[in-house]
């Protein structure tokens, strides 16, 4: 099977984010908000509420869930869908750790 | 036969315990006589753990005070040391010379801390760990930074060691075996527990002897303690745990018989049959004892037979010791060592550290070890004390009662009437069934009518259980509603524990309430941090990522993720400079709103989020700080003219306005706070829909509290009327001060005053002088640590949380 692997580019130390916080990194597709968990994993969502538009990067972290700042939904951070009674999506990025630096694949 | 003298030698957990029990059997029989070497009432010697750690205040383990001996008529004669007893003539004396003559005596001394014969013992700065007189040693030297040192890894020298931790003093502990709480502890079990000590900062010495303790000259204070290999541990402090001793000397010399201690039979009687002994002081069978838990079986047994209640007899059960530490949960009972033909069963669970060991002789329970998660231990202790075959249940017993019964209930309900529930009161299970049958229908009926989890609070699982077998379908759950879905505790509870078990982060809270979820939820955190930083300021270090995004940045977020930015006008009064300076940011900003509040100062809406420190360092320059627009916490003050301009005005509204927010600016709440002041009672600045109001008038200022305009209107009650400035501080800050302790989060002042009743505020805040000056005391001592601009500080050390991690274009 033929795959094409992503692109994944060094955007920062896993110190610089807080444990049960995010940064924000600016890319020319809009924001993308980098969550760093209580057990120092890391996940990537598009800093966008789906309901509207809150900045995920904002909101409390729990589990693996972030509280948006704005209205307070939901969102998983593993799939990117909404918990709970409401509805919507927000988009995925792959982001990994190597050695203590976080890595981002910006592109799809 | 006339009223009998009973005289008491020993005022402590023992001898008072007796007499209460005696009162409860036959109030009215003896003429009580107590005397006491120490010159304090009656209290709670196991509490002195947390009255060093500064958890506890000596007022609250006092166990009977003055006012008890009185209204008992019994006779306190404290600071009396009892030295001789003519057991001829029937009378005790005292050491400067008071005398009181027996029917029946009671000897209850206790036991004395044993100290080392090392070189240097005697040093100023050199202590034991018995009494309240020795903590007051200790903390007199106790100071952040010094250094102490504690002979002796046991259940007592690790409790000192917490304490003086706790108190900020860097701890060192000596231990001559090679692990620490032999007698309780495997050594797995104390592997962990010295890992917990290192990670608090603790050194730990074991296999370590003390060769002496040096100091300058031949008596000057101790400087540190030297081992016999050499090692030099500096010191200001060094307490000697190491082991207690029967005091039984006064017995002895009297021609009582005695060995280690007084020897009693199984009805506490001594060689002399009018005389009692129980406590530390005994010896029964060869046996001494060390824990309360036997004294409590001791205290009844003695009370049958000097009452002639009942012809009871003392019987020495297997005893439970659990380690004082607030964040570690041990338990140990029984043979834990085990051994030749002992089974063993171990469950480790690494993540949550967590070490249990039991040991099984013949199928029977006989040693139990618990570490990391003790929850389980009073099932353990009972399938102990019972020593009955365990059937099928040993297949799950590691699992604790959760496994063996579907419904947890089901696990109470296997316990023995005589099991005890509450540890540190020494309450068994039928004494609160009885309770709850004789009307209790709450934790806290129990809690008030049997003191069952009314100290540490960690069996008030348990008695809930007990009310909900008890009651059945009549147990209404403490009407508190649990905080969120983490939980199933309600907001108060949580505050309680928080204080009575000392915990102080937000991990330590989950895991002593069992929160189901690793890290809670945007509900459950922020209240969390709130309430460890209004029980412990100064010590607490704020969680910023607990906090709501506005409380976190510093700034209001608004629809489209930018930030409105309000800087505080001290009672809405503004200069040119500031002005001049606010309009200076909007344009280098770009800052596209500016508008006037409704709490009388400036807002600046539509700042970018990588902005705001810069817009903040501008400000600051200008002499502004942070209003807390965005907090729960102190928002506005907002004024009048008052007397300075205004024909009507009769006092500076407007000064005293300023002086309200110069005092309680910084403060957080369960929910924001305003104050507003007007200078006469057309109340210009709406003072009567504020949570605190004050409306002058031509003799002072009616104070008014618990007003709220907002989604429900409602006008402020009259708290009272005071005549002077500084009692409108005062009444202020007390009120502030007692909503914050104990109003629940996001409940604002007026829901708060509804819910407890403005007779209660007023009982608390203006009948209770005293009361209020504490409150009010507690309040500035707070502020001391919470009126740091936020602004400055983020501006100066956190930059860089305002920017993008990356820019990727
Ligand atoms: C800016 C301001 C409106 C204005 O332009 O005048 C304002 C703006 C907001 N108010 Fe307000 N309130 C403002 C004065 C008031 C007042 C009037 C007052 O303080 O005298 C009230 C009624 C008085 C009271 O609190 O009892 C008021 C009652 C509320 C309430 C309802 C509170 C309640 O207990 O019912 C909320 C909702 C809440 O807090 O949960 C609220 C919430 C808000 C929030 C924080 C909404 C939000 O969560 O984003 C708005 C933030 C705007 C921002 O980004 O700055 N605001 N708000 C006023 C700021 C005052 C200041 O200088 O700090
Ligand atoms: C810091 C600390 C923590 C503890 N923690 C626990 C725990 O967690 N669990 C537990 O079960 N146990 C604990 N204990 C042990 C428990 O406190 C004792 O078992 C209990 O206090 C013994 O009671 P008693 O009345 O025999 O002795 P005491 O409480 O010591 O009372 C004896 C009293 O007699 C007085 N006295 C002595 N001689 C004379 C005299 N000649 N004339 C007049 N008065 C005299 C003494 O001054 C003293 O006040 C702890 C002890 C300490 C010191
Ligand atoms: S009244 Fe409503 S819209 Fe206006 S500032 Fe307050 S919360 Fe916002
Ligand atoms: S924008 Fe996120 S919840 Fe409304």
């Amino acid at each position: 099977m033929n795959m094409i692997s992503p692109i994944f580019t060094d955007v920062g130390a896993l110190s610089d984010i807080p444990r049960l916080g995010a940064r924000c990194v600016k890319t020319a597709m809009g924001d993308i908000a980098i969550f760093r968990t209580a057990d120092d994993r890391v996940f990537a969502l598009r800093d966008q509420c789906p309901h509207k538009h809150g900045p995920l990067s904002q909101g409390i972290v729990h589990g693996t869930s972030v509280t948006c700042p704005l209205h307070a939904w939901v969102i998983s951070l593993e799939t990117g869908e909404v918990e709970g009674p409401d509805d919507g999506c927000t988009k995925r990025f792959s982001v990994k750790l190597e050695h203590g630096r976080v890595l981002l694949a910006v592109a799809p | 036969m006339g009223v009998e003298k009973l005289v008491v030698v020993g005022n402590g957990m023992a001898g008072m315990r007796t007499v209460q029990e005696i009162l409860e059997r036959a109030p009215g029989k003896f003429e009580i006589t107590v005397f006491g070497a120490e010159v304090h009432p009656n209290y709670d010697r196991i509490m002195l753990s947390p009255l060093l750690a500064g958890d506890k205040s000596f007022d609250q383990i006092v166990i009977n005070s003055l006012d008890w001996y009185k209204e008992n008529q019994i006779e306190l004669i404290t600071g009396e040391h009892v030295n001789w007893i003519d057991r001829t003539k029937k009378i005790v004396r005292g050491h400067s010379g008071t005398e009181r003559a027996y029917d029946k005596l009671l000897i209850a001394t206790g036991s004395n801390p044993i100290t080392l014969p090392l070189p240097g013992a005697g040093r100023p700065g050199v202590m034991t760990f018995r009494s309240k007189a020795d903590v007051d040693d200790m903390l007199a030297i106790a100071e952040p930074g010094r250094k102490a040192v504690v002979i002796g890894g046991g259940l007592l020298g690790l409790e000192a060691a917490h304490g003086l931790n706790l108190r900020g003093m860097e701890v060192a502990v000596v231990h001559l075996m090679p692990t620490l709480m032999e007698r309780q502890l495997d050594a797995s079990a104390a592997h962990l527990l010295e890992q917990k000590l290192l990670a608090r900062g603790m050194k730990i010495f074991t296999g370590a002897n003390t060769k002496e303790l040096e100091g300058e000259g031949e008596d000057g204070a101790v400087a540190a303690v030297r081992l016999q290999d050499g090692t030099r541990i500096e010191a200001d402090l060094v307490v000697m745990a190491v082991g207690i001793r029967p005091n039984a000397g006064l017995a002895r010399a009297v021609g009582l018989e005695c060995d280690r201690g007084i020897k009693v039979d199984a009805t506490m009687r001594t060689s002399d049959p009018d005389v009692f002994a129980i406590g530390e002081c005994i010896e029964f069978e060869a046996q001494c004892f060390g824990l309360v838990a036997p004294i409590w079986d001791m205290a009844k047994v003695a009370a049958d037979h000097l009452t002639g209640a009942a012809q009871t007899a003392f019987v020495p059960m297997a005893t439970g010791t659990r380690l004082k530490v607030s964040g570690i949960e041990m338990f140990s009972a029984g043979d834990f060592l085990g051994g030749d033909g002992a089974e063993d069963i171990v469950l480790r669970d690494a993540a949550r550290g967590v070490y249990k060991r039991l040991v099984l002789r013949q199928n029977r329970l006989v040693g139990v070890v618990c570490f990391g998660d003790a929850s389980d231990s009073n099932w353990y202790f009972q399938l102990l004390k019972d020593d009955q075959d365990l059937g099928a249940l040993r297949e799950t017993v590691i699992h604790g009662p959760v496994s063996t019964a579907t419904d947890p209930h089901e696990s109470l309900a296997l316990l023995g009437d005589d099991a005890e529930i509450c540890g540190c009161n020494g309450v068994r299970k039928d004494t609160i069934v009885k309770a709850i049958e004789g009307g209790c229908t709450s934790v806290d009926d129990v809690r008030a009518c049997t003191k069952a989890s009314a100290s540490c609070g960690s069996c008030t699982g348990l008695v809930e259980g007990l009310l909900k077998l008890t009651l059945g379908a009549d147990f209404k759950p403490a009407a508190a509603k649990p905080m969120c879905k983490c939980t199933s505790h309600g907001h108060d509870e949580v505050r309680r524990r928080i204080r009575t078990q000392s915990l102080k982060s937000i991990p330590a809270v989950m895991q002593a309430l069992e929160w189901i979820t690793p890290d809670g939820c945007a509900s459950c955190r922020p209240a969390l941090n709130f309430y460890l930083l209004c029980e412990w300021p100064g010590e607490y270090q704020d969680d910023s990522q607990s906090r709501f995004v506005n409380e976190r940045v510093h700034a209001n977020i608004q629809k489209d993720g930018t930030y409105s930015v309000v800087p505080r006008m001290w009672g809405g009064v503004t200069s040119a400079k500031e002005l001049r300076a606010i309009a200076d940011v909007c344009e280098k900003f770009a800052i596209p709103t500016v508008k006037i509040t409704g709490g009388q100062r400036v807002d600046m809406f539509g700042v970018k989020k990588e902005d705001l420190p810069a817009v903040w360092a501008d400000l600051n320059a200008a002499g502004m700080v942070s209003g807390h627009a965005y907090g729960k916490a102190l928002r506005t003050v907002k004024t009048c003219v008052g007397s300075e301009w205004c024909r009507f005005g009769t006092q500076n509204s407007t000064a005293m306005g300023i002086a309200l927010e110069k005092m309680t600016w910084g403060s957080w709440h369960p929910h924001k706070v305003k104050l507003a002041v007007s200078g006469c009672p057309r109340n210009c600045a709406e003072a009567t829909i504020k949570d605190f109001g004050v409306v002058a008038t031509e003799a002072g200022w009616d104070l008014h509290v618990g007003g709220n305009a907002g989604i429900k209107v409602r006008a402020t009650d009259l708290l009272c009327k005071v005549t002077t400035d500084d009692e409108v501080l005062e009444y202020c800050g007390a009120f502030l001060q007692l909503y914050r302790q104990e109003a629940r989060y996001l409940e604002r002042t007026a829901p708060w005053v509804e819910r407890v009743g403005l007779k209660y505020v007023q009982e608390r805040v203006v009948e209770d002088e005293a009361n209020r000056k504490a409150l009010y005391a507690k309040f500035l001592y707070a502020q001391s640590f919470s009126q740091i601009d936020p602004w400055a500080e983020e501006a100066s050390k956190h930059r860089q949380k305002y920017q993008p991690l990356a820019e990727l274009v």
